[in-house]
């Protein structure tokens, strides 16, 4: 066992320390406590896990649960699916890939709200330009943020245009980093360019839809600003996610309910996360 | 292992690229508008020191009035109005309140009277202005939504508006339409007017509040068959669902909807778009805020007099009546340095000239509640079909005026009634609910065992 020798001296932790300790650790674990009150900014009870049942009791923050499962889920698989595509075209020997390549990661550089509201205009069942667009090949489009059942899947898809880029921009990391032998080998091995798709590129960017897989269901589930811009979880509460009901509450001044909404949020990401975190990682292949 | 040390090296990458951006987002909305007056005259300057207020207000609220007064508030006293602007709605009171319990409230406020102003806890924050004279030109009914224990806090900043349903009177002529003083003939005219091809009652779930007004502009007549309704509610002892008068906002919400009376795109519908329709004719009724006609006038100015004005009809002609929302009201922070300034600045406001450069600015949306202020011959034609019903007597305030209740979600549920996706029992229970929650959050008594 080497013994290395300690260069810095731990006093210089202490800054950092305080700052994160101040504007981190203090604040969740203030917000640990304040869940279990009823807390209106100035004064507090303790309220056992009231506020807590209050959450899983009511249909109207229940419906919360089911729509932030279905918007992560849909997002991820979507992503994962156009990321790989777009980044198995644009790692290919095509001549406006560095053009492609920007304008796809564009949107990921757009503010969300700017997003949401463009989009929302687009989405307009009559004067929006997608409508007019169909109409034009004689499809009458359907009411995309209006239809109850149509407005979460809806934002979802603005969603997946907007996240996309990010995707592929770690998806074509990976495959960029694959060695250019292994492509030789199934050459001279008689395969064809689908072989070598599943056989190599897939298998060896295992590392790479890991990662985007952990972002997009951590970002899927922590979604609020394109829902809040597009719908406002509308019409009525149709298209609610777990984040925007925590927004609701908060903004009724039910600081203590909507603090246990976060705390819940964030158990439920770590409880999402970490298994399937660890279930992937352990399927990964060294290059 | 290797991968794995990968795999957190993207995401950490990622954590710190977010962190970087979030960063970068600057939140400046404190916008400060200064009113610019020309202090010409030198010898206010001897007699009253320089001061300035400042004053925070949403940005829904034309504040041209206010202006104006400020102007010659600056002339006569030396003080100059600051003025901050803020979110309206929700959003805004969370402002309030957040600024209100750090101690960063301005001078001067804008706000809402009745429970949500009750709801500040105003004993803490506010300066009590009973010992004033200016106080007692203000009508009793407006003085009670802004006291607390014999303290009053505010002063009325505008008129009161009233909750009902505007309607385009060509199209009323056009079709040979009477005024409907029943809930029944109202349904009649508007089979009249979807017959013609016209859209006879706007929707507007674009801006998800407007979906409210069915509901809290019916409540005259829940008053005047079930006095007791807003006392029995508060001490959770009523519930809009099993209450019939209460529940019949619900019903008239999901009668108009089973009856297809409503446009086509309800959730597309902005209030801009409604206040089209309407002074343009398309669509012949839209239930909202008389606020709604300075926005009108502005927009539409050559057909602000095509608009009129009648109370939401119950089930009996004899006692057609509206519902009125108190005014918006003034408010002096305790704790500001300037609180004497800012009396000044009320007493001019609510003075006679203050209150004629004010009108000057700004028609009426409703009655004023000072005490011997008439409604002005040049109000708008709307407002003045609100005469007969004030000299009877037949006005009742909303809800929010006589009950803290109010819960948050009500507009996203009306949304889900107008809509036919609930029934108007089931809106009424998710309502009642929500009530709950609000009661049992904000600690009500009688709400929590």
């Amino acid at each position: 066992m080497l013994k290395v020798n300690k260069i810095y001296s731990l006093k210089l932790l202490i800054p950092a320390a305080i700052i994160y300790g101040l504007l981190f650790v203090f604040p969740t674990v203030m917000s640990f406590f304040f869940s279990f009150t009823r807390w209106n900014l100035r004064e507090w009870t303790w309220i056992g896990f009231d506020n807590f049942k209050m959450f899983f009791d009511d249909p109207s923050l229940l419906i919360g649960f089911k729509n932030t499962f279905i918007f992560a889920f849909v997002t991820t698989i979507l992503k994962v699916i156009f990321g790989l595509l777009f980044a198995v075209f644009l790692t290919s020997k095509i001549k406006t890939k560095d053009f492609l390549r920007s304008a796809i990661f564009f949107p990921v550089l757009v503010s969300t709200i700017a997003v949401g509201i463009a989009f929302s205009v687009l989405m307009h069942p009559s004067e929006g330009l997608i409508n007019e667009v169909l109409a034009f090949f004689g499809i009458s489009g359907p009411n995309w943020l209006g239809n109850p059942t149509l407005a979460l899947y809806s934002v979802a898809l603005v969603d997946v245009w907007k996240g996309v880029g990010i995707a592929t921009v770690i998806f074509i990391a990976g495959m960029m980093s694959i060695p250019k032998d292994y492509y030789e080998a199934i050459q001279i091995d008689g395969g064809n360019k689908f072989d070598a798709f599943k056989n190599i590129t897939l298998p060896l960017s295992r590392p790479a839809t890991n990662a985007v897989i952990i972002l997009a269901l951590i970002g899927g589930l922590r979604t609020f600003d394109l829902v809040w811009a597009m719908t406002g979880g509308g019409p009525g509460f149709s298209s609610d996610l777990i984040a925007s009901i925590i927004y609701k509450q908060y903004q009724a001044g039910f600081y203590g309910l909507s603090t246990a909404g976060n705390v819940i949020l964030f158990l439920l990401v770590a409880l999402i996360v970490f298994p399937i975190f660890k279930m992937l990682t352990r399927k990964e292949v060294d290059i | 292992m290797k991968s794995q040390k990968k795999l957190w090296l993207f995401l950490g990458a990622a954590l710190l690229l977010s962190l970087f951006l979030a960063g970068c987002g600057s939140n400046n909305n404190e916008d400060t508008a200064a009113n610019e007056t020309s202090g010409e005259s030198t010898n206010t300057e001897e007699e009253f020191p320089e001061t300035e207020i400042s004053f925070l207000v949403d940005n829904q609220t034309v504040t041209d009035g206010i202006d104006a007064v400020a102007a010659e508030v600056k002339e006569r006293y030396n003080i100059t109005l600051n003025t901050e602007i803020r979110p309206g709605g929700t959003e805004g009171d969370n402002i309030v309140k957040t600024r209100l319990a750090t101690g960063e409230m301005t001078d001067m406020m804008w706000y809402n009277s009745g429970s949500l102003f009750k709801a500040l806890n105003p004993e803490e924050y506010f300066y009590d202005l009973s010992g004033e004279e200016f106080v007692e030109k203000i009508d009793e009914t407006f003085i009670e939504t802004v006291s607390v224990d014999g303290a009053t806090y505010g002063i009325p900043g505008e008129s009161a508006s009233a909750g009902g349903w505007l309607y385009n009177k060509k199209v009323y002529e056009e079709l040979g339409l009477e005024v409907p003083n029943t809930w029944d003939e109202l349904m009649a005219n508007n089979d009249a007017i979807k017959e013609a091809g016209k859209v006879p009652v706007i929707a507007s779930y674009g801006d998800t509040w407007t979906s409210q007004l069915v509901i809290l502009a019916d409540y005259y007549n829940v008053h005047s068959q079930a006095p007791t309704f807003a006392e029995d509610f508060t001490a959770n002892e009523a519930k809009f669902a099993d209450t019939p008068e209460a529940l019949r906002g619900f019903e008239k919400l999901s009668e108009l909807q089973e009856a297809g009376h409503f446009n086509s795109e309800e959730t597309s519908t902005t209030y801009e778009d409604a206040l089209r329709m309407l002074a343009e004719g398309e669509a012949a009724h839209y239930p909202i805020l008389t606020f709604a006609l300075p926005a009108i006038e502005e927009t539409y100015p050559d057909q602000i007099d095509d608009i009129g004005f009648f109370g939401q009809p119950g089930e009996n002609a004899e006692d057609h009546g509206m519902t009125l929302w108190m005014p918006g009201g003034l408010y002096a922070n305790k704790d500001s340095e300037n609180v004497e300034a800012v009396t000044q600045f009320m007493e001019f406001f609510l003075s006679e000239e203050g209150q004629e450069l004010y009108m000057a600015e700004m028609k009426a949306q409703g009655p004023y509640v000072l005490k011997g202020v008439e409604l002005p011959e040049d109000a708008y034609p709307a407002v003045k079909e609100m005469v007969p019903y004030l000299e009877e007597g037949r006005v009742g305030p909303a809800l929010e005026f006589l009950s803290p209740l109010k819960g948050p979600n009500l507009e996203q549920i009306l949304v889900e009634v107008g809509l036919g996706m609930t029934s108007a029992q089931e809106g009424a229970e998710s309502y009642d609910q929500d009530v709950e929650r609000q009661a049992q959050q904000l600690d009500l008594e009688g709400w929590n065992e």
